[in-house]
């Protein structure tokens, strides 16, 4: 099935996958996926529980590298270079491709600290200038208002919700091109979600997005494009506007409808 | 709907609301029929009747709004759900319209037998009557392919929409001749004029119903697009 995507010739192409399939051990997880990701869009998947969305997600900065038994063929080009045949170190990879996880994980250290690692990994700044990096991603991820009066407190003392904010906070200060959201809101409630989806929408100024979520009315409310899986198949992708108003495939339809059983 | 929600009470909502959109309908059509019969038969009785019954409609309008509002609150729906709930509240805008039409020439019926107008004058009351069945048949074939969603039957009301028009385009010509040969009839007449013009109304809000339904099947808005076009779409 070839759903390469014709992304309208405004957008350009910031991911560029082909013919990818994935396995854990024998089982094959991705179908020949062809999928268009486009640059400072924010790019949503959904679609059941198994369907591939968050393994397709894991592909994108190699984080299936971890587990011998998992591996991918074909390609995935960002900005043209094929990042699963590439010769570049995956934490470069990971540095340009940033990932934030499902349950909120900041590290055991300081508020200030759990933003001021990743970026020591990639580069030595002077402590004012590693203040400012801290204060800026901070307040890029909408968080700083609540924080900037106790920096050297513990970042586990924080809300779920301010915990995931410091999570893209951490994931944007070693200012990555691409950002990974695996259901970064379903341990939050409706108030923090709200932040962390107005986050979304602000950073897609700067970064190319992309979002796995189970909710499908956040789906449709913070991205503009959309992708259905199923069953390692990517079903339809399009205009978040189109697929949530006039779906092309049935089956699409009917899983956004709730027909889907 | 052909296919099941996961939750029954979402269809079970589809459906009582649809259910109540056709009794709209059903009111509204008899509301015009009992206007028309009023009219020809002179009757002051079904006049008011048909007034009275306005306010039935218009609650009905508010009643269906609200639980559209209700669903769309609590089950977000998308796609065809999503478009079969916009064109519900076209539909019963466009239903309510329909029965402001009736009480339009119901009211026309108690002016012209206050002014005694039926026992001096000879006017083509009759005439109506071919115009009117039109609108009645486009309404009720409307309101057929709503239940059914049958785009067929729609686009059906769709290329029948013309008729009415020429008719009403003669009735026209009619009446302005019996005003020319009889200046007493000028008031009667313009009262005709706007009857003639409220039927017309009715075949017209029974196309956008047609629209409507093409809306939510197809997915496409088929508003202010040419006959053959609409075909199309629906083909």
């Amino acid at each position: 099935m070839d759903t390469r995507v014709n992304l309208p010739t405004n957008e350009k192409v910031k991911i560029s996958v082909r013919d990818l399939n994935f396995y854990y051990g024998g089982f094959l997880a991705l179908k020949n996926i062809n999928l268009d990701i486009p640059e400072r869009k924010v790019t949503a998947f959904i679609g059941p529980s198994g369907c591939g969305k968050s393994t397709l997600l894991r592909v994108f900065n190699r984080m299936f590298e971890l587990y011998p038994e998992q591996r991918a063929e074909g390609s995935i080009s960002l900005d043209g270079e094929n990042i699963l045949k590439s010769k570049m170190d995956v934490t470069l990879i990971r540095a340009k491709i940033g990932m934030v996880f499902q349950k909120p994980t900041p590290f055991p250290m300081s508020i200030y600290d759990n933003i001021a690692f990743g970026v020591r990994l990639f580069e030595t700044l002077p402590r004012v200038e590693m203040d400012e990096r801290v204060e800026w991603a901070l307040k890029k991820s909408a968080l700083w208002n609540e924080v900037k009066d106790k920096l050297n407190q513990s970042g586990s003392s924080l809300s779920g919700g301010q915990q995931q904010r410091l999570c893209i906070a951490r994931g944007i200060a070693i200012k990555p091109e691409v950002l990974l959201l695996d259901e970064p809101c379903s341990a939050l409630d409706p108030i923090s979600t709200g932040k962390i989806e107005e986050l979304i929408h602000e950073l897609k100024s700067d970064y190319t997005v992309m979002i796995v979520t189970h909710n499908m009315q956040q789906a449709a409310r913070c991205s503009d494009y959309t992708a259905y899986m199923y069953l390692g198949d990517l079903v339809e992708f399009g205009p978040t506007n189109e697929l949530f108003m006039k779906p092309k495939k049935k089956d699409t339809e009917d899983y956004i409808t709730g027909r889907f059983g | 709907m052909s296919d099941k929600h996961l939750s029954t009470q979402f269809d079970a909502e589809l459906s009582g609301i649809s259910g109540r959109v056709l009794e709209m309908g059903g009111l509204v059509e008899s509301q015009v029929t009992r206007a028309l019969y009023a009219l020809t038969q002179f009757s002051e009785e079904t006049a008011t009747h048909v007034l009275l019954q306005e306010e039935r409609v218009n609650q009905m309008e508010i009643e269906i709004d609200r639980d559209l509002s209700a669903i769309i609150a609590r089950r977000q729906p998308t796609a065809r759900d999503l478009r079969l709930l916009i064109a519900i509240s076209k539909a019963i805008a466009n239903l309510e319209r329909v029965g402001d039409e009736a009480a339009r020439i119901a009211r026309t019926v108690q002016r012209l037998m206050n002014t005694g107008v039926s026992a001096r004058l000879r006017l083509p009351v009759s005439d109506l009557n071919f115009e009117a069945e039109l609108a009645i048949a486009q309404l009720r074939k409307a309101l057929d392919a709503f239940a059914r969603l049958d785009t067929a039957k729609a686009l059906e009301v769709l290329k029948q929409d013309d008729q009415i028009d020429q008719e009403f385009d003669g009735l026209l010509r009619k009446l302005i001749t019996y005003m020319m040969e009889d200046p007493r009839t000028i008031s009667s007449s313009i009262d005709l004029v706007f009857v003639a013009k409220a039927i017309e109304r009715v075949g017209d809000h029974a196309k956008n119903l047609a629209e409507a339904i093409i809306y939510v099947v197809k997915g496409t808005d088929v508003r202010h697009t040419s006959v053959q076009d609409v075909e199309n779409v629906v083909r």
